[in-house]
């Protein structure tokens, strides 16, 4: 991909922040006093890390996720995204997005799910080609499962397609919100792992919200920890763990420490 | 290592066989085979005890064939006065049908109108469920006075009588797509249109089956409120000349001969809607 793009243009992405906000503030209007959701965020993130996001429900992790792919638009303060609006990130195709919900479409097999980004967004062609959707799914361990219908699938599988479907295109930013929320602790510690190695496959910039302080420090290279009302960051904890990860760090004193500590950042939030 | 998640995955090896699995799987295909046959017959025999009983009543208490023919003259004239019948049937069809493409397609077109303007909405939805609370035996003589006694105005009441239910159910189909994916389209820029093709129409059209299914017999019940007022052909014409000539058996004959094809409608619905709705469980 660097040797095809202009030297110039290689250079100064790689000084560009992934991820920039600057005194962001989100308020949402209601009859009788305005919701203050998020309040000054600043953070960057750099290309290819991983960031998680951990907080107490209400704390704005979705809004502020949402703010990141152009879904909200801040009150104040500003967002870059590549260098760029969120808007213009978002028309390039530079964003993939994970729900908690696999939002999938029932009436397509798992390949045409993970096709849907080709047929849409006639505006906006993804720039890069990447992987196709028959890679992708056997980058998600879904080989074999092109032509089965959602209803078909599990939870788990049902996600895995959805984060196939977010590669699409190969773009730079993957927003997750609390993808593997609602599944059982076995598919979830299985799915970690997986995200984990099409991270380190794909070199994709992640932003993942969780409420699991496990998942948070196992996942990211920094959790960022807010508040709640109004959501503000509390904390942006590094996570110094060895690399590459494997579940079994979990058992480790260091691991058990680091939980330990966000859990007690957790409870003043 | 996804497969040992999945259903029927070959991972899962048939198990053991002993003895008393055999037996009671023997016995379970037992009781699955008589509940199908359950399923089969049971209709036919609630059918004939029904006939059984009218049939019965009608000699016990020795009723005129002015007020109520018994099942067996009614069946006679179903098979000697079937020509009368069948040119009777065909106009009531044609307006059944015409109505029900008219009325839906309209109702079809004003719920993708009222989704993406609002303002439509607010301003005709009041009117439009004013209309709908006037009885359909109401709405008939306006509609003959203004449109004639040919099959127009027939056509003009089947097509009202659909036209309400797909309105309301469309407009819900349109609009009950999942916020997170109404996101997802935005994430990926998608365009209104795009949005309506791949999201909205398909989300919608187990809505709009619902709403046909009802269409389908109501059509049929609107066009014969129609023929009543003012009509020489069908099958509500023909309800009227038994009615008024005392053949209670070619008035029976008749009503058997419209809910026959009413019925028939509903099933060719029911079987578009399972051709094009697979991803959604049908009920058995």
């Amino acid at each position: 991909m660097a040797s095809a793009a202009p030297l110039t243009n290689a250079a100064a992405l790689a000084d560009v922040p992934a991820i920039e906000l600057r005194g962001v503030t989100v308020r949402f209007m209601s009859a009788q006093r305005d919701v203050v959701a998020l309040e000054d965020i600043s953070f960057t993130l750099q290309p290819g890390s991983f960031l998680t996001l951990l907080g107490p429900s209400g704390c704005g992790k979705s809004t502020l996720l949402r703010v990141v792919a152009d879904i909200i638009a801040p009150t104040a303060g500003s967002v870059r995204v590549l260098g760029h609006a969120p808007g213009e990130a978002r028309s390039r195709r530079e964003i993939g997005f994970v729900f908690q919900d696999s939002t999938l479409l029932p009436w397509r097999s798992a390949i045409d799910n993970v096709r849907l980004p080709l047929q849409v967004g006639s505006g906006a062609r993804p720039a890069r080609g990447g992987r196709n959707p028959e890679e992708l799914l056997a980058l998600v361990g879904l080989s074999g499962w092109e032509h089965a219908m959602p209803h078909e699938l599990s939870g788990g599988m049902r996600q895995r397609v959805a984060i196939a479907r977010a590669l699409l295109g190969d773009p730079r930013i993957l927003l997750m919100d609390e993808p593997f929320g609602a599944l059982d602790e076995i598919t979830r510690d299985r799915l970690n792992d997986e995200l984990l190695h099409v991270w380190r496959e794909t070199g994709t910039t992640i932003l993942f919200v969780t409420h699991s302080i496990h998942e948070a420090a196992y996942l990211g290279q920094q959790v960022l920890m807010l508040a709640a009302h109004p959501g503000r960051v509390r904390e942006i904890v590094p996570i110094e763990l060895p690399e590459p990860r494997h579940l079994s760090i979990r058992d480790t004193a260091g691991f058990g420490a680091l939980a330990g500590r966000l859990r007690a950042i957790l409870e003043t939030c | 290592m996804a497969r040992e998640l999945g259903i029927g995955s070959p991972a899962i090896a048939s198990p053991r066989r002993i003895p008393e699995a055999d037996q009671a799987r023997a016995r379970w295909l037992a009781a699955q085979a008589l509940a199908r046959w359950q399923r089969r017959l049971l209709p036919l025999i609630g059918a004939a005890a029904l006939l059984f009983v009218w049939w019965a009543l009608v000699a016990v208490f020795d009723v005129k064939p002015y007020v109520a023919p018994s099942p067996q003259v009614v069946a006679l004239t179903m098979v000697q006065k079937y020509s009368v019948l069948l040119s009777n049937l065909w106009p009531t069809m044609i307006e059944a049908i015409s109505g029900f493409a008219l009325g839906n397609l309209v109702a079809i077109a004003i719920a993708i109108l009222f989704v993406h303007r609002k303002w439509a909405e607010m301003a005709f939805f009041p009117i439009v469920v004013l209309i709908n609370s006037i009885p359909v035996v109401a709405k008939a003589p306006i509609l003959v006075l203004l449109l004639g006694n040919g099959m127009a105005p027939k056509i003009a009441i089947a097509a009202i009588i659909c036209f309400f239910p797909t309105l309301v159910n469309m407009v819900r189909g349109l609009e009950a797509i999942s916020p997170q994916a109404l996101e997802l389209m935005h994430v990926l820029s998608a365009r209104k249109w795009e949005i309506f093709l791949r999201l909205r129409l398909p989300t919608s059209i187990p809505y709009l089956f619902s709403a046909l299914k009802i269409a389908a017999s109501t059509s049929v019940v609107g066009a014969i409120v129609g023929e009543w007022i003012g009509s020489q052909v069908g099958i509500g014409a023909l309800i009227i000349q038994a009615t008024y000539n005392f053949d209670s058996a070619l008035l029976y004959a008749t009503v058997i001969t419209g809910s026959a094809f009413s019925v028939l409608f509903f099933l060719t619905i029911r079987m578009l809607e399972r051709l094009c709705v697979r991803w959604v469980p049908h009920p058995a």
